[in-house]
């Protein structure tokens, strides 16, 4: 049993190591830091809060962070929304089962920012030119260059892209409800409304717990998306709160400073994860 | 059991809806192929004549083959080493977990799953650049580090059904505690194994950030960077713009094409435990 022992230690220690020296060190270094002055090079000193005060008065971190919540939530209600009704579909009773369900899986093995870079070409280039053609004049504008609307090309990339995993989340739930429950509703008179809420929504409810915190999560976190379709802009319309930290923190000389603010980043992904969390899980119990 | 007729509207619902994801990739190929004075015209238009002279001029501007050849590298190393080690470190946690120091183990790696990336991405990057890692073999480590949250996670909750008797019976036969391990437990994860690997590829070849603050070598951009790079110079040139695209696009969607049956379960299994 002794050998045994040191054999488990053996494969576990290195493994632990590795992950204090590449994952936990940076992330107590960067709290460190965010308590400094540095600039990423050269001397620095403690300033104690005066980072976090001045993530709480800068504007253009306010602005990252109403951007990234306005984007997130849209983002995270539409996708759970569209990839729950193509779930359904593609759980029902279809032609072409297989093919239809590869095609919406497709646009989960494709890079983001590749995706970015070709729907950054429709905006600008092909929706233009419908608009032209029928006289619709609210498509003859590239919406990517417009401050208000930018961040709604972002929206619609981010949910098209995540539609494909999450669809694939919901219907491994779906798969598990046996169609007798259906059946025995149908019998009762139950109409396809009815059957949704009081069959497969409830049944379900685990996996779209999963999704909502899921997605809220990643979609807080944009970043390929932004580079490829916006750059941020038009101004500064579209920054995200990891892209001002990559752009401030590697660019800008502001590594304490960003540190300070990817603090903060943190502790709001933990809160909306935790409260979001509590909440689905208590609206679960009493279904 | 399948007592239910066909539904038509649904499939022609969800045929529609697939067009919406199949477009971008129509426009993709076609864009590719055609050439600038072609783009003037109606853009749903297929091409004129099918060349490849967009792709031959990507190749040398983006140096493809350089770029393919650092993603495949990356690719294929942090799946080999993720699934060994990653299985094994698992392992040893799953078999212990009522021991302190293992439960401790479990929760420390499940917990940075939750932390963002860029709260650890500046000091790291200085961390790296110190130790000479800003580099394809950093990358790599990295990578397989960083794949031990999640599958931590997935490979324990299977670990954890296996009976540990097989384990027992493979002991009294004189295996040792490795012995057992690639000769029983390993060959049983063949399933996890496979949807990790899946999941992993896919992470890494699909990458951009990471890639993006660690790397300082052009030579070493993997094929996701290069796009990046390239569409800052020539942002005006879309048929060569989308050539490149469509060559980065194309190697998964072949695999895919291939294996998409085992790609989809292989999500599914990782992402319902």
């Amino acid at each position: 049993m002794k050998k045994k022992n040191s054999v488990f230690l053996i494969i576990t220690i290195p493994a632990f190591l590795l992950f204090v020296i590449f994952h936990s060190f940076p992330a107590l270094q960067g709290i460190f830091y965010s308590f400094t002055d540095w600039k990423g090079y050269g001397d620095w000193n403690f300033v104690g809060l005066k980072n976090y005060l001045n993530v709480f008065k800068d504007e253009r971190a306010g602005d990252a962070y109403l951007f990234t919540f306005k984007f997130a939530i849209v983002a995270t209600i539409l996708v759970n929304i569209i990839s729950l009704l193509v779930a359904i579909g593609l759980n029902s009773k279809i032609k072409f089962h297989k093919t239809l369900r590869a095609i919406y899986f497709l646009p989960y093995i494709l890079s983001i920012l590749i995706v970015g870079f070709i729907f950054n070409f429709i905006f600008a280039h092909f929706l233009p030119q419908i608009g032209d053609v029928f006289g619709w004049e609210f498509l003859t504008r590239n919406i990517l260059g417009n401050p208000d609307l930018a961040w709604i090309g972002i929206v619609i990339v981010a949910v098209w892209q995540a539609v494909s995993f999450n669809t694939i989340l919901y219907l491994a739930g779906l798969v598990t409800i046996s169609e007798d429950l259906y059946e025995a509703a149908s019998i009762d008179g139950a109409g396809v409304w009815t059957k949704f809420w009081k069959i497969t929504f409830p049944l379900i409810a685990p996996f779209f717990t999963i999704n909502m915190v899921l997605s809220l999560k990643n979609f807080l976190m944009v970043f390929d998306q932004i580079v490829a379709l916006t750059g941020g802009g038009p101004g500064k319309s579209t920054e995200s709160i990891s892209l001002l930290i990559y752009r401030g923190g590697f660019e800008g000389g502001e590594f304490a400073y960003q540190s300070a603010n990817a603090v903060i980043y943190f502790i709001v992904i933990i809160v909306f994860s935790v409260i979001q969390l509590k909440f689905l899980n208590k609206r679960e119990v009493e279904n | 059991m399948n007592r239910k007729k066909t539904s038509w509207l649904v499939t022609t619902l969800l045929i529609l809806g697939s067009l919406l994801i199949l477009f971008p990739l129509y426009l993709t190929i076609t864009i590719a192929f055609k050439t600038p004075p072609e783009m003037a015209g109606n853009l749903l238009a297929l091409p004129k004549s099918w060349s490849f002279d967009n792709f031959t001029q990507a190749i040398e501007m983006t140096n493809f083959f350089n770029a393919f050849k650092n993603s495949a590298f990356v690719t294929v190393f942090v799946v080999i080493f993720t699934v060994l080690t990653n299985s094994l470190v698992s392992y040893a946690i799953a078999r212990n977990l009522h021991k302190k120091f293992y439960k401790f183990l479990y929760f420390y790696f499940l917990s940075a799953m939750f932390i963002p990336f860029p709260i650890i991405m500046l000091p790291l990057v200085k961390q790296t650049s110190a130790w000479g890692m800003d580099n394809l073999v950093g990358l790599i480590i990295l990578y397989i580090v960083f794949n031990l949250s999640f599958n931590v996670f997935i490979y324990i909750g299977y670990i954890r059904a296996i009976p540990v008797e097989l384990e027992e019976a493979a002991i009294m036969d004189g295996a040792t505690t490795w012995g057992v391990f690639w000769k029983v437990i390993f060959p049983l994860l063949a399933p996890m194994n496979a949807t990790v690997a899946i999941i992993t590829s896919l992470g890494a070849w699909n990458d951009f950030m990471l890639p993006l603050v660690l790397l300082s070598d052009r030579e070493m951009a993997t094929l996701p960077l290069v796009q990046y790079i390239f569409q800052g110079q020539f942002s005006t040139d879309y048929n060569l713009a989308f050539a490149s695209y469509l060559m980065a696009l194309a190697p998964m969607i072949i695999v895919y094409i291939f294996a998409q049956k085992w790609i989809i379960s292989g999500v599914m299994k990782g992402s319902i435990k």
